[in-house]
């Protein structure tokens, strides 16, 4: 106890001896160290997000047309009403939400614009998340992005005239309704730039016509707790030959299997980060020991021993990778939002989707990797100057 | 004030050898080819002796030193001191051995330079394990003791040279050791700091300490009670003198 205070003590007093080394040391360390935290979270954080992105809403499995995954093509499930009441019907089957995706236009209005269409139940709807003012409440209204809103030049409380078509026989709009709009939302499953707005399915379907009678894209399915949703996704397929069934887990595990480019890219790079600041701290652990190797063979002789000099010299090398570690969490956080940022905004994603997520067991990965790495960074200088010849060193130094 | 260390157990035994050394060799390998720094020597030197080793450069004398203070290992021969062979003991042993038997005393000094004078000589002591306050309390006695009372807090490159020896002169006492061992302790001081450290180092040996020195200065080795004089690695003579000295 007591010589480890004194190793403190000097491990301190020599970190400070060097203070504008040891600062570019901790400098070096903690830029590596953010690019560790940046990698570790873009290898679990867009995984995770999608997997907190499919659970948000409670349902654990999604019914789309044969073959398709949801919402992957233009695709439809015909016979929606039997499909749906027989789910509903299910003992294992809690939540029976459907959704028609289409494309509307505004008629009429100060500008045009087109918008995704989602027909939704707004009572069991997972679809979005509203803001501002109130949800839909009746066949002819509305609840939209901020996109859309900007797009058409709307309001809460404005009626706009949608059509869910054009006929250029007729040079006529199809389907045409007038509708209210009830309030702003925010569509977790569609990149904020993309103008989006939700409608009751049934004004959807009739706006739709026949392309849209009957017809759902996708059923999202909240199970009895316990439930397997991948072996009631089995039995659905079997008992519904037009329906693809797959589970939150399931698509979890696709997207995994879609992005393990970027986990590939993050591996590669965290490596590396981890590589350069173990070659940071070894090398100015071993530049520190060659300058002291007369001041390690004193220790030597007046009675410290061999373990103590390597843990002091541990102790140094742990020591500016704890501060830089910590220098670059904050740094990799900042860089990580900063590269959010930019990479949410591709086209297509998200708006729910995060590249960078921080995860507490990801951060402690990160610290816990460059911790190691320091400790094995400072080992090799510390056994070296645990090792010297100390009658050897003391005369060397004498004759310099 | 005398020196603050445990004497009064070795003015007791003031004729029991304290330092046996046989038939010690050292051959070092310089380019593959052996170089016999310290050939066959045999001594003994007696608890409360001031002892100095003399001769020109390369003759041995600092070699044998080291030896004495279990930083190097004999290649043949054996060392006791209090009855303990040095040349046999692991690393382990020997650091253990140096840290509370033995005080070592260099030519440059070797403080630590981060440290202040007090730490530096604090520092064994918390390696041995002496409580912070039970060694700042003797750290600040022997700082007294060398005349440094009023430069505690100083650190080394704060000090001049015969300062800074006077702090090396402490932390070797710290553990109150059976043996200090000074290799050209005036070597690096100008003529009046090197009397000065003399009449230190007598008045050290006067209070009980046995002290071996390696040393070229004449007025240092007419302070000691016994001169050895080494040559090619040889002892060539082995000078007592007399007692009205």
């Amino acid at each position: 106890m007591e010589s480890a205070r004194l190793r403190v003590a000097l491990a301190a007093a020599t970190l400070r001896r060097h203070a504008p080394r040891t600062l570019l040391a901790i400098a070096g360390v903690a830029v590596a160290a953010a690019l560790l935290l940046d990698m570790v979270m873009l290898s679990t954080g867009m995984r995770e997000s999608f997997r907190q992105l499919l659970t948000s809403r409670d349902f654990e499995l999604r019914l789309s047309p044969r073959g398709t995954l949801p919402f992957d093509t233009e695709a439809t499930i015909r016979g929606a009403d039997t499909l749906l009441a027989e789910l509903r019907a299910e003992p294992e089957i809690v939540r029976v939400s459907p959704v028609l995706g289409a494309s509307v236009h505004v008629q009429g209005g100060a500008r045009a614009a087109t918008a995704f269409a989602l027909g939704i139940h707004a009572d069991v709807q997972g679809d979005y998340r509203l803001l501002t003012g109130h949800d839909i409440d009746a066949p002819l209204t509305l609840v939209a992005n901020d996109r859309f809103l900007h797009d058409a030049g709307a309001r809460v409380g404005d009626t706009l005239s949608l059509a869910a078509g054009y006929d250029p026989q007729l040079r006529a709009a199809t389907g045409a309704r007038r509708l209210v709009v009830r309030g702003r939302a925010k569509f977790i499953y569609l990149s904020a730039d993309q103008p989006a707005l939700a409608l009751p399915l049934a004004t959807l379907q009739r706006m739709l016509g026949a392309e849209g009678a009957g017809r759902v894209s996708l059923v999202m399915l909240h199970t009895r707790r316990g439930v397997n949703a991948d072996t009631l996704g089995r039995r659905l397929e079997a008992r519904f030959p037009r329906v693809s069934a797959i589970s939150t887990a399931r698509a979890v595990q696709r997207i995994d299997e879609r992005l393990s480019y970027f986990r590939q890219l993050a591996l590669i790079l965290g490596s590396t980060s981890l590589i350069v600041g173990f070659l940071l701290v070894t090398t100015l652990m071993t530049v520190s020991v060659n300058e002291r190797v007369g001041e390690i063979a004193v220790l030597r002789a007046v009675g410290v021993s061999r373990t103590h000099v390597v843990q002091q010299i541990v102790l140094e090398g742990s020591a500016i990778t704890l501060a830089g570690a910590l220098a670059g969490t904050a740094l990799g956080l900042l860089t990580a939002r900063w590269l959010d940022g930019i990479l949410s905004a591709f086209p297509g994603l998200p708006a729910g989707v995060d590249f960078f997520l921080f995860q507490p067991r990801a951060a402690w990965t990160a610290l816990a990797l460059l911790a190691a790495c320091g400790i094995a960074a400072g080992l090799y200088p510390a056994w070296r100057a645990a090792s010297l010849p100390i009658a050897h060193t003391l005369r060397e130094e004498a004759v310099a | 004030m005398t020196a603050p260390q445990a004497s009064a157990r070795g003015a007791e035994r003031a004729e029991e050898p304290l330092v046996v050394a046989c038939n010690l060799s050292r051959v070092y390998r310089l380019e593959g080819a052996p170089v016999h720094a310290v050939r066959d020597v045999s001594l003994t030197i007696r608890r409360g002796e001031l002892t100095a080793i003399v001769g020109p450069s390369g003759s041995g004398k600092s070699t044998l030193l080291n030896m004495l203070a279990a930083i190097d290992a004999p290649s043949a021969g054996r060392v006791l001191i209090d009855g303990r062979d040095v040349a046999t003991m692991s690393d382990r042993e020997a650091t253990r051995f140096r840290l509370l038997r033995v005080g070592l005393v260099f030519q440059r000094f070797h403080l630590m330079p981060t440290l202040t004078a007090i730490e530096n000589v604090e520092l064994p002591m918390a390696e041995a394990g002496v409580p912070r306050r039970e060694r700042r309390v003797r750290a600040a006695e022997l700082l007294e003791y060398v005349g440094l009372g009023a430069r505690v807090r100083h650190r080394p490159p704060q000090l001049s040279g015969g300062e800074q020896q006077r702090v090396a002169i402490a932390r070797s006492l710290a553990n109150a050791p059976a043996l200090i061992l000074a290799d050209e302790p005036t070597g690096e001081l100008d003529a009046r700091t090197g009397r000065e450290m003399i009449a230190l180092l007598d008045r050290l040996n006067r209070d009980g300490v046995t002290l071996v020195l390696v040393t070229h200065d004449e007025e240092l080795a007419r302070a000691a009670r016994r001169t050895i004089h080494m040559r090619d690695g040889y002892i060539i003579a082995d000078e007592v003198a007399d007692a009205a000295r």
